[in-house]
Order: C-alpha cells, then sequence, then structure tokens
C-alpha cells in the first residue's frame, strides 16, 4: 500500500501549516516565504542540497526555530502561541545521535519519550510503562535492553531513538536524516520502519533525506527545496525529474538512478 | 584460569548484587537511611571522649524525644552529645547531602560528567568572600553568622549571577558560555583570592582552612540559618527531575520533549547554586562530594534524576559524615583533605570499574 492508496482523512485542516514563513539564523535568511501544508496521515520526504534549508523547516515546524515573518500551525493552532508540553505531545522529533552524558540504558533512553506524558513529581506510572515496552516492541530493540546506548552501532542507536519518539505517542513524526552514517541494512530498516509506523500506525511523517533513491522509493510526497525555499512539492516522479535534479542538485539523474517508474505508481 | 574464572564469578555476583538494588529503588533509599542512622550514630559517637551507642539513644531519646530515660552516663557526655557532637554531624548531614544534590544537579545540567557545585564559579566567589573578611579589621556577628559565613555566602552567589549573565549576553551556545565564562570569572577571583592571602598575614591559616573545608565551626544556630535554603532548595531541585532527564539528550531535544529548557536551566542553576552557597558559607570548600556520590548513585541506578537527586542526597551525607570522623579522629584535619583522600582514589577505581569509560 503506498500513501497515494490511503483512504482520504476525515481532516479539519492539515497536521502541519507554514504560511509565508520566512525565518533567518542572525540575519541570515534560511527559510524565505515558505508555504507547506501536510495533511494527517500523510509521509513527506524533504530534499534539498546542503544548506537549502531542509533543517531549518523541520525546526520551524517543531516550533524552536521562530519564524522572522509568517505564521507555523500544528494541528491548526499557531505552534508559538503553545506550550512546549503540548507540542510535545503532538509531535515527537526524533533526536539526533548525540553523545550522552552518563552511562544510560536502552529503556530508560526509550523512556524518555514519556517525558511529556509522565507525572511530574511522581515518574512512570503503568500507562507511561506499558508505552515504553509498547514502542520498544514496535520498532524491535527487544534484544537490546539492558544494554548502555552508549555501547550500540550507530544503527542499533537510530532505532532506539525511533522508539523513543515512537514511545513519545505523537501523531506526528519529524527526523532530520535518519539514515546518515548507517550502513545499507540499517537504512533500508529505517526506512521500512517509518512507512510501516505511517501505514499502519497513522503517523505523519516528515523527514529530511539525502539519499534522492530513498524518497523516491519510499516516499509518496517530495518536497524538494534550493537556497531557502520550495521549488517542487508533488509526487517523486515529478518532483524529482531529471530536469530538476539536475537543476537542483548540480548532476546528472543517471548518476542517481531513481529508478522512479517503479516507486512512482 | 581458576583465578580468572574466580574473579569472573565475583564479577557476576557483583553484577546481580547491583542490578537488584536497580530494580528495587525504594530497598535502596531504606538501606541508604539505615546506613545513614548508624553513621550519625557512629559520627556523634566517636571522638577525643568516645561515649557508646547505648549512651548516644539513651540521650537522644531522653532530650529529643523526652522519653523518661535514667541517665546513666556522665553529664560530660550529654553536653558532648547535645552541644558538640550533633551539631556537627547533623551539619554534615545537611551540607553533605546538599553538595551532592547540588552536583548531580550541575552535571546533569552542563551534561558534563566532570562538573561539582563549584564549576561555575561558586567556589571562587564563597573563598574571595571569606577571605575578605578575614582581611579587613571588621568583626561582626549575627545569631553566629560571622563576616566570613555572610561574605562567602554572598561571594558565591554573586559569582554565579556575573557567570549566568556574562554568559547570557555573549555569542557562545548557553552551555559553551557557561563553563568558559565560569573558567574566566574563577580565574578573575582567583587572583583576588591570591591577593587577599598575601595580604591576610596573620588571618592566613583560617582562609586556608576555609578553602580546605571544615565542620569544627558547626553550631546549632548555623545549622539551622542554612538548612533551609539547603533542604528547601534541594526538595524543589528534585520536583523538577523530569526537566534533568529530558536533558540528557541535550538542549533541543528536551525541548523536543517539551521542556522550556531556558527557564529550567535558570530555576535549576539558580537552586543547585543557593544550595552551593549555603554549603559551602558555613563548612569552607569540602571537595569531591558533589563530584563523586552522584557517579556512584547512578552506576547503581541508571541516570534517572528522580533516583539520583535523593540518593545522592542521603549519600553525600553519609560519605561527609564519615569524612569528619575521620578528620576528627586525625586530631582535627580539614576534612576536605579526607574527602580528597577518600573520594579521588573512590573516583578512579569507578571510572575503571564502569563498563564504559566516561565520555568529555
Amino acid at each position: 500500500m503506498t500513501a497515494e492508496s490511503l483512504p482520504p482523512v476525515v481532516n479539519r485542516g492539515p497536521m502541519v501549516e507554514l504560511r509565508d514563513v520566512t525565518a533567518a539564523y542572525r540575519s541570515r535568511p534560511v527559510l524565505d516565504r515558505i508555504s507547506l501544508a501536510i495533511g494527517a496521515g500523510e509521509r513527506v520526504a524533504v530534499v534539498g542540497p546542503n544548506g537549502a534549508g531542509k533543517s531549518s523547516l523541520l525546526r520551524v515546524i517543531s516550533g524552536i526555530l521562530k519564524p522572522t515573518g509568517g505564521t507555523a500551525l500544528l494541528a491548526g493552532e499557531p505552534i508559538d502561541l503553545m506550550d512546549r508540553g503540548t507540542v510535545a505531545r503532538r509531535l515527537a522529533v526524533v533526536p539526533q545521535a548525540s553523545t550522552l552524558p552518563f552511562a544510560t540504558r536502552v529503556e530508560e533512553l526509550v523512556g524518555l519519550g514519556r517525558v511529556p506524558h509522565e507525572d511530574p513529581f511522581r515518574g512512570h506510572r503503568p500507562v507511561d510503562r506499558a508505552a515504553i515496552a509498547a514502542a520498544i516492541d514496535r520498532v524491535g530493540v527487544g534484544h537490546l535492553l539492558g544494554r548502555d546506548a552508549r555501547e550500540l552501532s550507530l544503527g542499533e542507536r537510530q532505532l532506539v531513538l525511533i522508539a523513543l519518539a515512537v514511545a513519545q505517542a505523537a501523531p506526528v513524526i519529524l527526523l532530520d536524516e535518519p539514515t546518515v552514517h548507517l550502513d545499507i541494512r540499517h537504512q533500508v530498516q529505517v526506512m521500512e520502519l517509518l512507512v510501516d509506523l505511517n501505514e499502519r500506525d497513522g503517523a505523519t511523517v516528515v523527514a529530511v533525506v539525502h539519499d534522492l533513491r530513498f524518497a523516491a522509493h519510499f516516499f509518496g510526497r517530495t518536497v524538494v527545496m534550493d537556497r531557502a525555499r520550495i521549488v517542487a512539492d508533488d509526487r517523486p516522479a515529478r518532483a524529482l525529474d531529471a530536469e530538476r535534479v539536475r537543476e537542483v542538485f548540480g548532476v546528472d539523474a543517471d548518476l542517481v538512478r531513481l529508478g522512479l517508474p517503479v516507486a512512482a505508481d | 584460569m581458576t583465578a580468572g574464572a574466580g574473579s569472573l564469578r565475583v564479577a557476576s555476583a557483583q553484577r546481580s548484587v547491583l542490578e537488584r538494588a536497580r530494580a528495587h529503588p525504594a530497598r535502596l533509599a531504606g538501606a541508604s537511611l539505615l546506613a545513614l542512622g548508624l553513621t550519625i550514630v557512629l559520627g556523634v559517637g566517636l571522638g577525643s571522649v568516645p561515649v557508646s551507642p547505648a549512651d548516644i539513644l539513651g540521650i537522644l531519646g531522653r532530650h529529643v524525644l523526652g522519653l523518661p530515660i535514667a541517665a546513666t552516663w556522665a553529664p560530660a557526655a550529654e553536653t558532648i552529645v547535645l552541644e558538640l557532637r550533633l551539631p556537627r554531624v547533623l551539619t554534615a548531614v545537611v551540607v553533605g547531602g546538599g553538595l551532592a544534590v547540588a552536583g548531580a544537579t550541575f552535571q546533569g545540567l552542563l551534561r558534563n560528567p566532570l562538573a561539582d557545585p563549584y564549576v561555575l564559579g561558586t567556589a571562587s566567589g564563597a573563598a574571595l568572600g571569606a577571605a575578605i573578611a578575614v582581611v579587613i579589621p571588621v568583626r561582626v556577628a549575627i545569631l553566629e553568622f560571622g563576616l566570613v559565613q555572610v561574605f562567602a555566602f554572598i561571594g558565591a552567589v554573586a559569582a554565579i549571577a556575573v557567570v549566568y549573565r556574562l554568559s547570557r549576553s555573549g555569542p557562545l551556545a548557553p552551555l559553551t558560555g557557561l563553563l568558559l565564562t565560569g573558567y574566566a570569572v574563577g580565574s578573575l577571583l582567583a587572583a583576588g583570592l591570591s591577593m587577599a592571602m598575601y595580604l591576610s598575614g596573620a588571618g592566613l591559616r583560617q582562609i586556608f582552612s576555609y578553602l580546605l573545608g571544615g565542620l569544627d565551626g558547626s553550631s546549632w544556630l548555623r545549622l539551622a540559618g542554612t538548612t533551609p535554603i539547603i533542604v528547601l532548595g534541594s526538595v524543589a531541585i528534585l520536583l523538577r527531575a523530569r526537566s534533568l532527564n529530558a536533558l540528557l539528550l541535550g538542549e533541543e531535544a528536551a525541548a523536543h520533549l517539551g521542556v522550556d529548557v531556558g527557564r529550567e536551566r535558570t530555576i535549576l542553576l539558580g537552586l543547585a547554586s543557593l544550595v552551593t552557597a549555603a554549603a559551602v558559607s558555613i563548612c569552607g570548600l569540602v571537595g569531591f562530594v558533589g563530584l563523586v556520590i552522584p557517579h556512584l548513585v547512578r552506576l547503581v541506578t541508571g541516570p534517572s534524576a528522580r533516583r539520583v537527586l535523593p540518593l545522592s542526597a542521603l549519600g553525600g551525607a553519609i560519605l561527609l559524615v564519615l569524612a569528619d570522623v575521620v578528620a576528627r579522629l586525625l586530631g582535627e584535619i580539614p576534612v576536605g583533605v579526607v574527602t580528597a583522600v577518600i573520594g579521588a582514589p573512590f573516583f578512579l577505581v569507578i571510572l575503571r570499574r564502569a563498563r564504559t569509560g566516561y565520555e568529555l
């Protein structure tokens, strides 16, 4: 089942919406009048060359980067008016694999996904423990329990971090280059997991993806960014045609071999 | 070969003890409380005039709980226990616990295993304050709080406030800015401290004993004056354990987990600094408690601040009471020397036994 054949979602407007958003880091513009609407249950790949503004796009969607112009909405509400806890219950961002300061077991790391839900004083309740167990099971990292997360391979760690986001139980999941540094088996495993979370659990998935083949193969919709703007937003077959790949990425499309006819329909 | 298998068995037995402790945090807390109680009795009993545990319990039962116990002990024992040892031991409990909680907080907040309560300038600020109080020819005391205690407290709080303000106005990332600013301000204050020591003349020994830390100046009034700050501050930190847990993943990831990172950082920094300032104002710069104890606790319980903070409080209290007993038995050497001598090798052992090295 591909994203296109999903039944239409009864939707009171998009889950994620940017209206004419402009953003800058220290007066360097990183997003230039971006408009984007992503409905519940969509699976969207964001592609573009380095410095195109992909990560900034995710940071505006998650409310970490405040737009200098325009509005970012989450489930119809302006995100800058929501408190961080409410945002975290609606939107999970798979963390970057950063260095943990202390030895942390896999289950403890996944348990951090419950921070927005847990009782601030008493900590994890049975419902939290059930969500942690379910997320570990769902992502298939049960064999890693008890291990120090800092000893895992990068591929294993990425799966555990995705399990953390699953435990967060938010309808929207954002990922910034989830397959970077992974071997090909783990890359495919991560991509298939994203497809599965989207199709079986109905999660809205937005991922910055570097590999155009993965964007074409695993996602129903591709947003192409270049120099702080969205230059295409369509099905992969149309968004990533040979001319645009040459224009935006500066490489011959043959080199990338997207295999689009198979993936597109 | 045999020796190898034996040590393997020993290692796995130790591992399973750790695992059981980890699986039952309530039992671990109960055992720690019991250990603290025994340590307190030990701390009150030992000294140049030993008092037996039975007499200690009798004196406490009679005077604290008002029980009708016949006095079978010498009147001097009563004075020693109630006026000298008990305030001193309880000061060690409160200060040791507070320093360990502050250390765990700074380590979590700065995401740095080498952080301790003194890392952002509180120590140099307090030391300079104390040194100035010694050097200037003014002696006043209100409720047993002299200029040394007051200036040390003010110095610690002022130093951290300056570090915090300066780090916010710079272009660096918040954590890097805090650490580097703390280092710079600390160095500047250390220069002032050196100058004060150079000028101090006969007061040098007093300044020095402040720098090494000691509990010989403990009294009921000083304890009563600082305990509320340390206890309330520690409890307030414990109530924000969730934020410290989220910060394990880094500041941006913590924000994605619903934590208002800027606000929580400010509050936790303020609370941990107040606790530290109150502790060092009455005991001087007791080292290593705030560094070692949280690591030791994490080794047993894992990184969750909800467990690390209360168990660190108990562990810090136990360590400082024991260190003070040793300091007392060795003829009132500075307790900071004892904590360093116990703490540093201990820390090295922990680092070697930990399954993975601590990354910096």
